[in-house]
């Protein structure tokens, strides 16, 4: 049964959206570093927590890198926490991440998506987020303010259950989504606080037999991330990817349980198709740029073209048995990917998506489109123009060059 | 309906406020909404754009405005310098901030329409850092030139977003430029 609650509508941008959602599941502790294009998100929290809305400890920290290991120590004594970062921040907590990820510390963050220097740029790609694609956290993508805002609750409720206790980092991109203005649904703070509930500690047994909350606690005692030799180390890092795979479900579930209260559901939570159902050519794509492919998808099916556009949601854990099932009647394909692997033969996102179709006989033609690297705009011409050269590859029966650029000069 | 409107302005000049002042106005009306500015280097003084999308249902496209339904020009020079028609859907619109007419503007094959906010906003002594503000008065002239927005969705917009005297003086520079908005039409 539908229990969809009342909720109000704000004009807000992506970062007030962030800041928002994480203002309302009692957090405990905000660790950050303000970095364009993030920066509203911490300044929006710390006015929470300065005018006594939230009782959150916010602390303000020298670096990223202190950033993310404040949250994590905070993360094992069983507080709730949050940050939020973009490229140069993420790149300086790389360390810490694996660390946090190891620790199985079910810290939440937003990533506002920016290239990386050389050149320095500000401006909106995935380089930062795809160069931490194997740090063992949960990577989500949000394609509008209001999935943002959706997401960061979701995150708390995906990272803290048992059966996956892993840090969560919400993708959203920068400037395109932090710094516009939007229509956002929320929901109350009362119905995100239920839905999220509580911060719930596993129990394990200690090397003495009692049977205690797993985390950092002066009365019963005990280690987190020490050191594993060769003789343990593998098992750990084999627990995480069952973490990981657990977390699939665990996605989909709360997709679910979300839109109970919302009436806001996002595909199976992993995946969003639209009208690749019967698509002859289909573009794969995350955050964003869905939504202008959505509309291009829309003009071309008007002219008849069947076309269809497959949004990943969730990039870690792959949904890789999704995508099969979702391409494998289309018969061309472009993934699009909006940051490089230099010398790695096309971007990441295609590396991804062809593997999972390896297996399918006869597979759909795939091929990259990198695009919008460093900010440059993603126009709805663009989306059309790849779509056209979907269909030119079926007509030819030639797929031609495996790696293309979209929206490059010269 | 959808609805695309570009802002041109020089940096300081408050292009982008005047999009979210333009959102915020449809957005008390229900109206789906965007604001965003371009995404470049703003420097004092340079050309700058911003945008703004009004629709009656969710918006989904995510790129910068390429094919407006309005232009809205805070510089009275900068139409000189930026070609601020380019992509304008037939039949769009641009309002202009310039003491000129409409027709002494000499911009072709669009429908034209001026107020002169600089006049408005020296009038009401409306100045920022010694300059005068254009951008909450054009806005009160978006209202009348294109019925997008009601003027009184205008108000609220300025008034939400400065309170006291700025937010009364804001205001009173929309309604007069609401006023004495000359179409060329």
């Amino acid at each position: 049964m539908k229990t969809v609650v009342k909720q109000e509508m704000l004009a807000l941008n992506g970062d007030e959206a962030v800041a928002y959602a994480a203002k309302q599941p009692d957090v405990d502790v905000v660790a950050a570093y303000p970095v364009t294009p993030q920066t509203i998100i911490v300044e929006k929290f710390s006015e929470y927590v300065a005018n006594g809305e939230v009782e959150t400890e916010f602390v303000c920290t020298e670096s990223e890198h202190s950033a993310m290991t404040a949250c994590l120590t905070a993360s094992v004594t069983g507080a709730r926490t949050f940050t939020a970062t973009s490229a140069p921040g993420l790149a300086l907590m790389h360390e810490m991440l694996f660390v946090t990820s190891g620790c199985r510390a079910p810290v939440v963050m937003a990533v506002a998506n920016r290239a990386l220097s050389a050149p320095l740029n500000i401006h909106c790609d995935h380089s930062d987020t795809m160069a931490e694609r194997d740090s063992g956290w949960i990577q989500l993508y949000a394609e509008n303010a209001q999935e943002a805002y959706d997401l960061i609750i979701q995150g708390f409720k995906i990272a803290e259950s048992q059966e996956v206790l892993l840090p969560v980092m919400v993708g959203l991109d920068g400037f395109t989504l932090t710094h516009t203005l939007e229509n956002v649904q929320v929901l109350s703070d009362e119905v995100v606080r239920k839905f999220v509930g509580s911060h719930q500690i596993p129990k394990v047994v200690t090397h003495e037999g009692k049977i205690v909350p797993f985390k950092l606690d002066p009365d019963n005692p005990m280690s987190m991330g020490p050191i594993a030799l060769p003789n343990y180390y593998f098992e750990f890092k084999r627990q995480q990817e069952e973490a990981m795979r657990n977390a699939l479900k665990r996605i989909s579930q709360v997709n679910e349980e979300f839109e109970v209260i919302s009436g806001r559901r996002y595909g199976n939570g992993l995946l969003e198709l639209y009208q690749v159902e019967d698509a002859d050519v289909a573009i794969v794509c995350l955050g964003s740029t869905t939504g202008t492919v959505r509309t291009v998808v829309d003009e071309l099916r008007e002219e008849g073209v069947k076309a269809g556009v497959l949004k990943i949601r969730a990039f870690r854990p792959l949904p890789v048995e999704g995508i099969v099932e979702a391409l494998k009647k289309v018969k061309a394909v472009a993934v699009m990917d909006r940051s490089m692997s230099f010398g790695g033969g096309g971007g990441a996102v295609f590396h991804e998506v062809r593997h999972a179709l390896y297996d399918l006989t006869p597979h759909p033609n795939v091929v990259n489109y990198i695009y919008g690297l460093g900010g440059r705009d993603t126009s709805p011409t663009q989306i059309r123009q790849i779509f056209e050269d979907l269909q030119r590859m079926i007509q030819a029966k030639r797929v031609g060059e495996l790696v293309r650029y979209v929206g490059l000069r010269g | 309906m959808l609805k695309e409107i570009r802002i041109h302005g020089r940096g300081g000049q408050g292009s982008v406020t005047a999009a979210e002042l333009l959102a915020h106005a449809a957005f008390t009306e229900g109206k789906w909404v965007q604001a965003f500015p371009f995404f470049g280097a703003e420097r004092r003084g340079a050309p700058v754009k911003a945008f703004a999308r009004i629709s009656d249902e969710p918006i989904l496209v995510h790129s910068q405005i390429y094919t407006p339904d309005y232009v809205i020009v805070l510089d009275h020079a900068i139409y000189k310098v930026v070609d601020v028609t380019e992509g304008l859907k037939k039949d769009g619109m641009i309002i202009l901030n310039s003491r000129k007419k409409p027709k002494e503007v000499g911009l072709k094959d669009c429908r034209v329409a001026t107020v002169d906010a600089t006049g408005i906003a020296l009038e009401l002594n409306l100045l920022v850092a010694g300059l005068p503000v254009v951008n909450t008065s054009i806005v009160g002239a978006f209202a009348k030139a294109t019925s997008e927005v009601e003027l009184a969705s205008v108000l609220k917009a300025v008034k939400d977003t400065w309170s006291g005297s700025a937010g009364e003086k804001n205001a009173r520079a929309a309604e007069l430029a609401y006023e004495r908005l000359a179409k060329g039409w």
